[in-house]
């Protein structure tokens, strides 16, 4: 019976409240790796102005941060709405979870934002009215406080994927928090946070060593862009190595936690022991997926079936088959009405409030999976999973390498003289490095489909009560507005670097 | 800390962001008067100049309002945001196009022209004012939702969603309330009063502040005839009560009998009036006077303060249902558990660091007035 209330939910509507939201979160993460990445290098280009007193890097610094300034607002202005759809589009969302959720953007606000949009002013507009070290510390706390809001964003998002740190209380019908500590440090967050943050510098430094090159094919401000390049490379080889370790460290998590995102990831319809990576289907790595998701190469990693029907673990703990999950969510709906029922019933004399609590708390790690109508719509996109998954990884690794050559070659060779095709190469690389950095968060994002906040609520008992024209019509006209408005930013920071002269 | 004393803490630290907000508005004010005001196209960027070092303040309080707002009251969240959506999705969409006009407009390789991004600025300068404005009164006036938590597992319900508006203009009936519209419009001048006194106090230059005495009466009579006139209303209005068992019902008079019962809020508010009226006659009245932004903004902010707090405490329900009168909001069927109030008590001891630092960096700023050499510097707007 439950089954037909589901069915009462307009599908249209939960697919462009998803749309919607997905278009934001990609269009804010186009803004929001530069501005982090950028925030490091030119700190470090000023805190070399402070401390040689050179008005070369002074001038250097000024052009970083006005390519950081016109790209910054987006990331706000983005950001804001990614904020307020939680309520708009996410309202059943809002309420179930808010207790906890609402915390980190609170938090994020206060400590975050505020350090943010304070010394961004001082950064731009401070030049000549404080002190140099005054503005070099505002410049750092702007890169600071991207920093922060990164980290308070992404235990929300973190959470979302491995909620901890709560208990469900069915007399407010929602979950409430019990330890701020296990959601803000949870190991998932700092997993995320330091992939997602490395892989953002990874930007910056492509834009800078991309930016750079521009300049020596067109042979103009070498000297901003041998040094800036210096920079851009150390940045980008020792982020792309702290990407890739802090990469293993979250595919261990994902098959902790998520079994099921990296069964797609992998397109593992069948799981087992010794199971290799695939670098694409028909090769593989030997042990590789074992050793990724386990440490241990001879690790069981379940397939999309195995989770489907049912498996033991690597520790012998028997996980339930799909079917058999959906039944034990039922139970816990099912006893939540009715002790809700004789709660509020005069008749109860708190026994059978009681008997239904126990049931309740039994089957509740399973509540989610009582919203599932069939087993199957627990398995995420696998193709979208499968191919962003190896465009990350690749792009990844093929950065460590690039890296690692353009530091070789600034500091061995003299790079004002290569070949052109070598200058191109670096700028066409720049696109490259924003796919795979989107590609990260379609991994994480439609791996845990159809889980707004895993095995809790899925995304079509999370979305609000609204008529799918009204998100249809949202949703274009934020499409129009976030392409035309990315436009207009691409055109000023090419008129911005095509016009500068050092 | 009892729970109660969290909840009323909490609705405090919302109430206060929002009061705040109301003062920063300012930035929006100024935008939607920047063509008058500035007059020629050197003054207008004077102007926007002015506002342009401020309006990440105004922004970031938006979002630590709706993220305080998120934390500590998540049943308004999920029900003001998922119910008003047109309301606030256009409230959301002009603050979008606010923030980039600033460092697009004059921009080299700005393809829309900085008339477009000047035209944004004055949109988010008149509707952010009025919808804002518009979604405050609403907590005096009700809006149209019903809220059955019971939806999520009751079998026979018609769909699992806890908060549903009552009707499909999903906020922007609200608009058709002229109580409604009279609040939003004197919020909207109030925006503009503030930002004539901020560009004269924050911009060095003649043309511009003896513009500004002129406009400030333009701005002050409407605002001041609205206000008075919503006032009125207000506390002549039935207000939403909530008894000792958390039913609501009308009350007569009710938030008249909440500022004598919390005759500490009627102090607050006195004292918030004469101070924003002290700021424009003054400013009006005595030549030369530029520094009517501090006594009339800390006006706004203790004005705004009181008439939210009036809203919500001494057993009243803050974001009352006209649809269903018991799925009114109070401060305790919709507040966070204890828990994760007390958490976030802790968290909110940092706040007056955080002011700290805010105004250290903005006297920096402004120490020197802006003047016609700074809209020629690199990182003018």
């Amino acid at each position: 019976m439950l089954q037909n209330l589901i069915l009462d939910i307009d599908a249209g509507m939960i697919d462009w409240s998803r749309a919607q939201f997905a278009l934001t979160a990609i269009y804010h993460w186009l803004f929001v790796p530069l501005t982090l990445g950028l925030a490091v290098i030119m700190g470090i280009v000023e805190t070399k102005y402070y401390r040689t007193k050179d008005e070369f890097w002074k001038d250097a610094a000024k052009f970083w941060q006005k390519l950081f300034g016109v790209n910054f607002a987006m990331g706000v202005a983005t950001g804001i709405i990614l904020e307020f759809e939680f309520g708009t589009n996410w309202s059943n969302y809002s309420w179930f979870v808010g207790d906890i959720f609402g915390a980190p953007l609170a938090v994020e606000g206060i400590v975050a934002f505020f350090m943010e949009s304070t010394f961004v002013a001082v950064m731009f507009f401070g030049w000549k009215k404080v002190s140099p070290g005054f503005h070099l510390a505002s410049t750092w706390l702007t890169g600071l406080g991207a920093t922060i809001s990164a980290w308070w964003i992404l235990v929300a998002n973190a959470w979302m994927q491995y909620p901890v740190g709560c208990e469900f209380n069915p007399d407010t019908m929602r979950n409430e928090m019990v330890s701020f500590a296990e959601v803000a440090l949870s190991p998932f967050a700092v997993s995320k946070f330091c992939h997602t943050v490395t892989s953002a510098w990874i930007i910056g430094a492509i834009f800078c060593v991309g930016v750079c090159c521009w300049f020596l094919l067109k042979k103009r401000n070498t000297k901003l862009a041998v040094e800036s390049m210096k920079i851009g490379a150390g940045v980008g080889l020792v982020a792309a190595l702290l990407a890739g370790a802090t990469g293993h460290k979250s595919g261990m998590d994902v098959a902790k936690v998520q079994p099921m995102k990296l069964a797609a990831m992998e397109a593992l319809y069948d799981g087992g022991n010794e199971v290799g990576l695939k670098i694409i289907e028909g090769i593989e790595l030997p042990y590789g997926l074992s050793i990724m998701a386990t440490n241990d190469p001879q690790g069981y990693v379940p397939g999309i079936n195995d989770i489907l029907n049912g498996y033991t673990d690597n520790n012998g703990k028997v996980e339930l088959s799909v079917d058999e999950k959906i039944e034990r969510g039922k139970k816990a709906i099912e006893a939540l009405a009715n002790y809700r029922q004789a709660k509020f019933a005069s008749s109860d004399d708190g026994t059978a409030a009681a008997y239904n609590l126990s049931i309740l708390k039994e089957n509740m790690p399973y509540f989610g999976y009582g919203y599932i109508k069939d087993k199957n719509d627990v398995v995420p996109p696998v193709a979208v999973n499968f191919w962003a998954f190896r465009i990350m990884v690749g792009v990844g690794c093929l950065f460590i390498l690039f890296f690692a050559v353009v530091l070789f070659m600034v500091y061995k060779k003299d790079v004002t003289k290569l070949k052109s095709w070598h200058y191109w190469l670096a700028i066409l690389l720049i696109p490259l490095g924003y796919i795979g950095s989107e590609c990260g968060w379609l991994v994480a994002e439609f791996g845990r489909q159809p889980w707004t906040i895993q095995d809790m609520l899925p995304t079509w008992a999370a979305v609000s009560d609204l008529q799918s024209s009204s998100v249809i019509i949202t949703f274009f006209l934020f499409l129009v507005l976030f392409t035309t408005m990315l436009a207009v930013e691409i055109n000023i920071l090419l008129k911005q670097i095509k016009n500068y002269q050092s | 800390m009892t729970y109660e004393f969290l909840q009323h803490y909490w609705c405090f630290v919302v109430s206060l962001l929002g009061a705040i907000l109301v003062f920063l508005l300012f930035v929006q004010g100024a935008n939607s008067v920047a063509r008058s005001l500035g007059y020629t196209e050197e003054g207008r960027r004077l102007v926007y100049n002015s506002t342009g070092r401020k309006w990440e303040f105004t922004f970031t309080t938006l979002v630590t309002f709706g993220g305080a707002f998120f934390a500590s009251f998540p049943l308004f969240y999920s029900t003001s945001f998922g119910g008003a959506y047109w309301l606030w999705m256009i409230i959301l969409f002009t603050f979008v196009l606010q923030a980039v006009s600033y460092e697009f407009q004059n921009k080299i390789g700005n393809f829309l022209g900085p008339k477009t991004f000047q035209f944004f600025l004055t949109l988010n300068g008149i509707l952010g004012p009025l919808l804002l404005g518009g979604a405050v009164a609403t907590f005096f006036e009700g809006s149209n939702f019903i809220v059955e938590k019971n939806n999520l597992i009751d079998a026979t319900a018609i769909t699992p969603i806890i908060s549903r508006w009552a009707n499909a203009s999903h906020g922007l009936d609200a608009l058709l309330n002229p109580w409604v519209l009279v609040f939003g419009f004197a919020v909207v001048f109030l925006a503009r009063v503030l930002g004539i006194l901020y560009v004269m106090n924050n911009v060095n230059d003649e043309d511009i502040r003896s513009r500004g005495s002129v406009r400030l009466i333009g701005a002050a009579v409407p605002f001041l005839v609205l206000f008075v006139g919503y006032l009125v209303h207000l506390l002549l209005k039935e207000g939403f009560a909530v008894d000792d068992f958390g039913r609501i019902y009308m009350e007569p008079y009710k938030y008249l009998n909440n500022f004598i019962e919390m005759w500490y809020l009627l102090v607050v508010l006195l004292i918030g009036v004469v101070l924003v009226l002290y700021g424009i006659g003054k400013t009006i009245f005595s030549k030369g006077y530029i520094g009517g932004i501090w006594p009339a903004g800390i006006g706004t902010v203790l004005t705004v303060l009181a008439l939210l707090l009036c809203s919500a405490w001494n057993n009243t329900a803050y974001y009352p249902s006209t649809a269903d009168l018991q799925s009114s909001l109070t401060i305790q069927n919709s507040c966070s558990s204890e828990f994760t109030l007390t958490t976030m008590f802790w968290v909110s001891l940092l706040v007056p660091f955080v002011l700290a630092y805010i105004i250290y960096a903005w006297r920096a700023i402004d120490a020197k007035k802006l003047d016609k050499e700074d809209i020629k510097t690199d990182h003018a707007y």
